[in-house]
């Protein structure tokens, strides 16, 4: 394995979060999954880097990210429980009540 | 590697902050309705005392702490009491407006204590760690002070906008952080600028940086990453506008200088050219758009994404000067953010937000005073000397011109010349138009006090800019 394969996996999941976003136009969960890869395409690209250069501070900043993903999950979460109260849905299309 | 023990004397400010940020997260709980006020002024003695300690502790010596992490340079200091500044303006403006709305609770300061703390992490970042941690604790905690007035519908769909475009606009940024590292090896940003300026430039370096400026330029709310702006302006609570459009827009700036200017300056003409991109169409776009716009909140929305282009101006002519000049438009532009959203606030009531540009006619005839301080802000945002946005556009052009972009500071000029015209239009509302609602305005004490004080800070600032101008200065050399 070489250092090429995780980077391209990095990027084409990276890629694929990013196309999850703008894509998709019908559920905000679908968003926090996108969401979610994205930082996973990251930890991908830190792990492979630390790996290679026989250093430890990228597998640090890992498991940083991954906390902070936890508690940025929990937060959405919320905001989305909070959105469905108040809407009764979570199409994406529908958050446009403020234009201009 | 030991731990030196006096390191944590310079961490003061921040070991302080989260502490009550923590105690009063607790006593808000023991706290009868009639008794909450006691976590306001809690809170509000964290700031000052805050402000205290970061003067107290600062010596005007650039140290590193907690190896190489954390830094404690006479930037920081100095961003660092603007920001309590503001931020103490955003809680004594929010108290009144919080109880009008049975919204008077505990968790809006300790959230609040929380942003606080991860911009003063930000400002003292030294590592993509540190930046990355300072930004998301300050992101999060906004993302729920968006969401506070839970059952309005507007304050949750502009709370799910600012969290799917934050998420995204951090994981771009991480992104272009993890090949930073790939390709340097290290997380230190300093460390990493000495690295970078022996490598040749290469293209894994400008898609790197590349990343890093998309990331930026989303927290800042430069076009074209600009769209959340206006609806977490418009939806959020106006306390939390506040917040948002001073304190956070401070520790934005300070981002920007830590990871383009620090770690990846060597790579300056690349991202020059990417600011000039931004800077120009958010001059663009933020003022023409700001013309058509009928809610206030949402056309001062539009002006933030222009002042973030002059911002932009001074931080991509790349001189000591020109980080000043940014240094110095930043800090002002806090403070007339802060009064301007501050006004809003004061004119709303229970039920009613103020937020229309109707809203305002004739408020000369309700109170002529704050009338007065309303012109004072909004002559600020468009140049008008002898306030203070006139000193902050004209070094931010200055410092243009001398890196001979001549042509780029017409274009500013251009637009905001035509900026000029939405301001203006708003002094004209309040004083040549008829109210509606006669009922002469009399405020609280506190936004009195507030909001005259912000308007003659922004008056004495632009009669006397020569200490502000100075320190900016100094902290930059």
């Amino acid at each position: 394995m070489v250092l090429a394969d995780f980077l391209i996996l990095g990027a084409v999941l990276f890629g694929l979060s990013v196309a999850g976003i703008f894509l998709n136009r019908k559920n905000v969960i679908i968003l926090m999954m996108a969401i979610e890869l994205m930082l996973l395409a990251v930890n991908m690209n830190f792990i492979a880097f630390a790996h290679f250069l026989g250093d430890t501070a990228g597998q640090v900043f890992v498991f940083f990210i991954l906390t902070v993903a936890a508690a940025e999950a929990a937060i959405g979460l919320a905001i989305l429980v909070v959105l469905f109260r108040n809407r009764r849905t979570i199409n994406v299309d529908d958050l446009d009540t403020m234009k201009g | 590697m030991t731990l030196d023990p006096g390191q944590f004397v310079l961490l003061m400010p921040e070991i302080f902050v989260l502490t009550m940020a923590c105690v009063i997260l607790v006593v808000d709980l023991f706290l009868s309705k009639k008794e909450r006020v006691i976590s306001y002024w809690l809170t509000q003695i964290t700031v000052v005392i805050a402000a205290v300690l970061t003067i107290a502790v600062s010596n005007g010596e650039t140290e590193l702490l907690f190896f190489g992490t954390f830094i404690a340079d006479p930037m920081a200091a100095a961003l660092k009491v603007f920001i309590y500044i503001v931020v103490g303006l955003a809680f004594l403006y929010s108290r009144h407006y919080l109880a009008l709305r049975g919204l008077f609770k505990g968790e809006f300061y300790v959230l609040g204590l929380f942003a606080m703390l991860g911009t003063m992490v930000l400002v003292s970042a030294h590592s993509l760690l540190t930046v990355y941690l300072g930004l998301e604790l300050l992101s999060l905690s906004l993302y729920a002070l968006v969401a506070f007035n839970r059952d309005t519908y507007s304050c949750s769909e502009a709370a799910m906008k600012y969290f799917v475009l934050g998420a995204l606009s951090s994981g771009m940024l991480l992104y272009g952080m993890s090949i930073l590292y790939g390709l340097t090896g290290t997380l230190d940003i300093d460390l990493m600028g000495q690295i970078l300026a022996q490598q040749e430039t290469h293209v894994g370096l400008v898609f790197a940086v590349s990343f890093i400026v998309v990331g930026v330029s989303f927290k800042l709310g430069a076009v074209p990453f600009h769209m959340w702006l206006p609806d977490v302006y418009q939806g959020a609570p106006t306390p939390v506008t506040l917040y948002i459009s001073s304190a956070s827009k401070i520790a934005a700036f300070a981002m920007v200088m830590r990871l383009l200017v620090e770690s990846v300056g060597s790579l300056q003409p690349q991202w020059e050219g990417m600011l000039i991109v931004l800077a120009v169409l958010s001059l663009a776009i933020g003022n023409v758009v700001a013309i058509a716009q009928t809610n206030l909140k949402r056309m001062l929305a539009y002006s933030t994404i222009s002042h973030i282009g002059f911002l932009l101006l001074g931080v991509l002519s790349g001189t000591q000067a020109g980080y000043a000049a940014a240094m110095f438009y930043v800090i002002t532009y806090a403070l007339m953010a802060a009064g301007a959203f501050g006004m809003i606030i004061l004119l709303s009531r229970a039920g009613f937000e103020a937020d229309e540009i109707s809203d305002f006619k004739g408020l000369n005839q309700r109170n002529s005073w704050f009338a007065l301080m309303m012109l004072i802000l909004m002559f600020s945002m468009a140049g008008v000397p002898p306030t203070v946005g006139f000193y902050a556009k004209l070094s931010v052009l200055q410092a243009v011109i001398n890196v001979d972009m001549v042509w780029l500071a017409a274009v500013a000029v251009f637009f905001a010349v035509i900026g000029a015209f939405y301001y203006i239009r708003l002094v004209k509302v309040m004083y040549f138009d008829d109210a509606e609602d006669k009922e002469p305005l009399e405020p609280h004490f506190d936004l009195r006090f507030g909001l005259t004080a912000n308007g003659l800070a922004v008056l004495l600032l632009g009669l006397f800019p020569g200490s502000l101008m100075a320190l900016c200065h100094q902290v930059m050399s």
